[in-house]
């Protein structure tokens, strides 16, 4: 795409993400109408709910006895100004508990990310080069295997295999407990119990785009362009790469980029697994003590995050394939 | 049919898979036979190691048998996957293929409908829903089934937008068959395939959810599910691994089997582009 | 010495093909400064015969016996790389589809440089390529090189292939079928450049067609293929006007020509007249992009009278298919009127078309596509009359002699259309047709997607079925031949327009309009008369 479209283009997108953001909130809104019970006591959440004075105080604050246009115009304008509503058990605003533990979570899903999305690529194409050799059934059958195998299980028998019956790496928390690190020593502790994590996640991940990569790589190396390149003499080393891996990754962008949102909602399995203090262990937590108004924040936050890596992977695309057209 | 057999056969995987499917289908059908009574109830003394004192599996942190566990488990699995999926697709199919036939307006309301549902992170909307209903099999199966839906939608789409401009559909419009003739006898059954290969996958991946939902305690309480199972036995990994791992195993064998015979499905309808998958010609 | 030599070339197929051999025993040369076309019908291992000549064969096809000696060096005796360093610049080769040939993430500039860079002429690049690209005749040269492919129309992208392949001036290029997917016009252009181009350069040329009328048009030396095999060569003047073998013989009887039969007088009555009808698409272009228009179909109005046959001529893109789905209701146009012996067509509802859909019907272009896979033959072709209220058991003995008419054998009725060849589709297609006893039969492009030979008999089926029925038909297609053999009267569309109409001779005999004249100047081989096979 020509680089003078890009800010109409940015503007198109981002306006149309604004809208998704805004359906997202009325979603939210929505969930907490047709839960079962009274409103109130469903942001209030369990520990709440048994406290009349909270029960009434949010009562105000949300204008529940006010009709229901009035009622969502109140709470879009608190989500706006990113007041998610308040925590009983935590006794936090819900907005201050997420960004505390934002960072954690993303460095996690950004570790497993690039690990499978490298990995991924990597073995894919490996396969797709030696279709129908050993290779590429092994790879083909490992993929298979990590993505059909529980997340949450993956982790647990790497926590038995590596840390339990090998004690090779820790199998719960960020950092050693106890223990005050600073500066390199700081960072390899928390490396490695960042690995074990970042392994469960990626390795599911790791499958889809191996998979993908090995089908698109096959589908572009049957098409007209890539036997035109062997005819003007180009040693297969170079149309394999400049030919078939450039045209084949597009698609691996586009969904990958999507899924990266998706990923978020896979820590809340993986972070649970390790006690990893993400926002996905924070979820979990707020889920047993049925405090919804963290659920509901959490869920919030990753939508928007996931509109935010849509918006990037669209971008990333238009920058990447020439073809895209400045379309709507 | 017999033709669909035999590419179906060729794919040694699919076959595998069939197999295992058929296997796990019969365990949870015999499985009051093989287990008789309650799963809850105590069978023997707690956290017995597999092949001891009867126990095939093991027993947990209450004395269960975990072989009874994941027999009954079984059901409740499979039921998940097919009801989910059935009602996923039910959701799905009507409203692609309503966007791909009329297009225009419909079509991209239909569209920004699914980008929406397709925006959500799948599993945390899961959670949320099921939290918000209170753990019940039924929420369950509403929440998958809600979440599910997407993918079918833009598959169904995208069939029938091809397919409408198909020469043998505009050659059905021009004799004067009515719309629903149309749709019933030319595009549906030609855009069956790819709904057949689709249904495996999401059977797969709906047990996937459900066990993810069990494992956090959000399953039917009243239900033990080989999520739970693995929820159970995590805080005592370090005492009793068989209460993690043998559930897991189950999950996985039925997941792989249902993506190989996905799969196989896959290259016995479209044997072209079985031979671009490098799969069997 | 001659540039080429392909002596008893044999390559086997992967077991169960229906031959044992792609090709079988193949002898050819090909001279410096000379074009050999290799003519062929689909699977008569025209392609592959090419193929083995570049070392690009798919997996499967192996070399069973035989030698190809270039230049003095037999290219089958070379390692992989020893055939790497020559092709791209010893012998090049150009392919059928433009519009998937070219990488489609790459600058047009960048993929003919990279043809140079990789035999180690990369510095001169920036110089030649400007200069390759003016050689082909392409308008600015400078912004087509930083252009990506899908800028390019198909006669361009061909242009950059032939760029690509001479660009270390090669002495063998092996053309396949390199103008087959392009519009008539551009045809011409192509032919004409690899003409002149060949001369120019002495290059030698191996060019692969299924039709004669290019043959006629540039060939020097004929080689004839046919399963697998050559079955006659010669000199181009030899084998167009003195064919010996009967299969080349049957091919050049079926090259379209001559003239209809008697047309109908001018008094017939007006069973349908097209009038100001328009029809304009217009591409959505989001919130704030420009509304590009298309203006599909606009000054197009015609007449067609009873028992005539009137073809709608053009390119792509010309609006004859557009039109004549407007007149059948598959395309709704915005504005005019479509009369049907009187009655305006455009303004119905789907219910008031219902009568009419007995009366006018369509036979369409691809026969893989105009059959629904999952019905058999019988229930394909009793669906009409069953609509309409036959009852079922009448509809399918009705089936069963169309299948007669149509020369196909009744068995067909139980079975499935991809057990069916090409020509055999389209024949169910016609019986589809003529099931609802119509009195308009629209042709869109019947016979474009036909081997030669089956397009032969598929054209005479319909003049058969058009003189017993007294049927009056609108005929489009983009081939000329076929529509000087098959039409009473031509319209010529460009660009959504009919530039000009008229009886068939004078048309053709006498064209007024510059887009006409241009259209029948780009006829392929319109000097040469096939001659008159005795049947």
């Amino acid at each position: 795409m020509e680089p003078s479209r890009l800010p109409g283009f940015l503007l198109r997108r981002g306006a149309k993400a604004a809208i998704v953001i805004l359906a997202i909130v009325v979603c939210n809104f929505l969930l907490i109408h047709a839960a079962p019970g009274d409103p109130a006591s469903v942001i209030a959440g369990q520990s709440g709910a048994a406290d009349e004075r909270f029960l009434a105080q949010l009562r105000e604050q949300f204008g529940l006895d006010k009709p229901l246009h009035v009622q969502l115009w109140i709470y879009l304008k608190g989500v706006l100004t990113l007041d998610l509503g308040f925590s009983h058990r935590q006794q936090q605003p819900v907005w201050g508990l997420i960004a505390e533990r934002l960072p954690a979570t993303l460095l996690l899903t950004g570790a497993a990310f690039a690990f499978a999305l490298a990995a991924g690529v990597t073995l894919g194409a490996l396969a797709a080069r030696r279709v129908g050799t050993w290779a590429d059934s092994l790879i083909t059958v490992v993929a298979l295997t990590f993505y059909a195998t529980p997340i949450f299980w993956v982790g647990l028998m790497l926590v038995l295999f590596f840390s339990v019956w090998l004690e090779w790496l820790p199998s719960f928390g960020m950092a050693t407990v106890g223990v005050e690190l600073t500066g390199v020593a700081a960072v390899l502790d928390v490396a490695k119990h960042l690995v074990l994590p970042a392994a469960t996640l990626g390795l599911f991940y790791l499958a889809v785009y191996a998979r993908l990569t090995r089908a698109t790589m096959l589908e572009v190396a049957d098409q007209d362009f890539v036997k035109t390149a062997r005819a003007k003499g180009v040693p297969e080393g170079q149309v394999v790469r400049r030919h078939v891996l450039r045209n084949a990754l597009l698609p691996v962008i586009t969904f990958a980029g999507i899924q990266a949102g998706q990923l978020i909602g896979g820590s809340i399995l993986v972070e649970t697994v390790f006690a990893w203090p993400g926002i996905g262990r924070l979820a979990f937590d707020a889920l047993l003590a049925r405090d919804y108004a963290v659920l509901l924040g959490v869920f919030f936050c990753t939508s928007v995050m996931v509109v935010l890596f849509n918006l990037l992977t669209d971008l990333l695309y238009a920058v990447v394939d020439p073809r895209v057209e400045v379309e709507g | 049919m017999r033709e669909f057999w035999r590419r179906f056969r060729r794919n040694r995987g699919a076959l595998a898979g069939l197999v295992i499917l058929v296997l796990i289908i019969l365990l949870a059908a015999f499985a009051p036979l093989l287990y008789p009574g309650s799963p809850w109830e105590m069978a023997t003394a707690p956290f017995v190691p597999p092949g001891e004192e009867g126990m095939l599996l093991g027993s947990d942190s209450l004395g269960r048998d975990v072989a009874a566990g994941i027999a009954h488990g079984a059901r409740i699995s499979l039921m998940v996957g097919a009801v989910s999926t059935i009602a996923a697709l039910s959701i799905g199919v009507t409203l692609g293929a309503v966007a791909g036939y009329l297009g225009g307006v419909v079509d991209d309301a239909v569209m920004r409908f699914t980008e929406f549902f397709q925006t959500i992170p799948s599993f945390v909307f899961a959670v949320l829903l099921v939290a918000i209903f209170t753990p019940t099999i039924g929420s369950v199966v509403f929440a998958i089934a809600v979440v599910s839906w997407p993918p079918v939608a833009r598959v169904v789409r995208a069939e029938f937008l091809s397919l409408r401009s198909r020469e043998f559909v505009q050659a059905a419009e021009v004799l004067g068959k009515s719309r629903i003739a149309i749709v019933l006898t030319d595009i549906l059954p030609n855009a069956l395939s790819p709904i057949v290969v689709l249904s495996s996958l999401m059977v797969a991946s709906a047990i996937l959810l459900e066990s993810a939902l069990s494992f956090l305690g959000l399953g039917d309480p009243n239900l033990m599910t080989w999520g739970f199972l693995i929820g159970a036995g995590r805080s005592v990994i370090r005492l009793a691994w068989w209460m993690s791992v043998f559930p897991g195993l189950a999950i996985f064998l039925t997941v792989l089997a249902l993506n190989l015979v996905g799969e196989g499905l896959s290259d016995a309808l479209n044997p072209r582009l079985a031979r671009q998958r490098g799969g069997a010609t | 010495m001659s540039l080429l030599k392909v002596e008893n070339l044999t390559v086997a197929l992967p077991p169960g093909g229906d031959r044992p051999h792609a090709i079988e025993d193949i002898t050819l040369e090909v001279d410096a400064g000379e074009i050999l076309c290799v003519v062929g019908e689909s699977g008569s291992g025209k392609s592959i015969t090419a193929n083995a000549v570049m070392g690009l064969l798919p997996k499967g096809l192996a070399v069973k016996a035989g030698r190809i000696v270039f230049e003095g060096r037999d290219l089958l005796a070379l390692s992989p790389e020893g055939m790497r360093r020559l092709r791209g610049a010893r012998l090049a080769m150009i392919f059928q589809e433009p519009m998937t040939a070219l990488n489609p993430v790459m600058r047009v500039g960048e993929q003919i440089a990279e043809a140079m860079r990789v035999h180690g002429a990369g510095a001169e690049a920036a110089r030649r390529v400007p200069e390759l690209l003016a050689a082909v005749k392409l308008p600015d040269p400078a912004a087509t090189a930083r252009a990506y492919p899908f800028r390019l129309s198909g006669g361009q992208r061909q242009r950059v292939m032939i760029a690509m392949a001479l660009a270390l001036e090669p002495s063998l290029l092996i053309a396949d079928e390199p103008t087959t997917a392009l519009d008539v016009t551009t045809q011409m252009q192509i032919l004409r450049l690899i003409r002149e181009i060949q001369s120019r350069r002495g290059t030698g040329v191996m060019f692969i067609t299924h039709d004669f009328g290019v043959v006629a048009e540039i060939a020097d030396r004929v080689a004839v293929m046919q399963h697998g095999r050559i079955v006659e060569q010669g000199p181009a003047a030899e084998i167009l006007n003195r064919p010996q073998h009967p299969y080349t013989r049957a091919l050049i009887a079926a090259v379209p020509q001559g003239a209809p039969g008697s047309a109908p007088p001018s008094s017939a009555p007006v069973i349908l007249e097209a009038k100001g009808v328009e029809k304009t698409y217009r591409r959505t272009g989001g919130w704030f992009g420009p509304k590009p228009e298309v203006r599909a179909v606009h000054h197009a109005d015609f007449v067609l009278r009873k028992g005539e046959t009137l073809g709608l001529v053009g390119e792509s893109g010309s609006g004859k298919s557009t039109l004549a789905r407007c007149v059948v209701k598959l395309v709704e146009p915005e504005k005019g009127e479509i009369l049907f012996e009187g009655a305006d067509l455009r303004p119905l509802s789907r219910r008031a078309w219902k009568p009419f859909r007995k009366r006018i019907q369509m036979v369409f272009q691809d026969p893989f596509a105009s059959l629904n896979p999952r019905r058999r033959v019988g229930e394909i072709i009793a669906e009409g009359p069953i609509t309409h209220g036959a009852p079922r058991a009448a509809a399918l003995a009705r089936a069963r002699e169309l299948l007669a008419l149509v020369q196909l054998d009744p068995g067909a009725m139980e079975r499935y259309p991809h057990e069916f060849s090409g020509g055999q589709r389209q024949r169910i297609g016609i019986a589809r047709a003529l099931a609802m006893e119509p009195e308009l039969l629209i042709a869109d492009e019947p016979v474009s997607a036909l081997d030669v030979s089956v397009q032969a008999q598929v054209l005479a089926l319909l003049a058969d079925i058009r003189a017993r029925l007294g049927l009056t038909m609108l005929f489009i297609t983009h081939d000329l031949r076929v529509a000087a053999q098959v039409c009473d009267r031509i319209a010529v569309m460009q660009h959504g327009a009919i530039v000009e109409q008229g009886p068939t001779a004078e048309v053709f005999g006498a064209p007024r309009h510059p887009y006409t004249r241009q259209l029948l100047d780009s006829i392929p081989g319109r000097g040469w008369t096939p001659p008159v096979i005795a049947a």
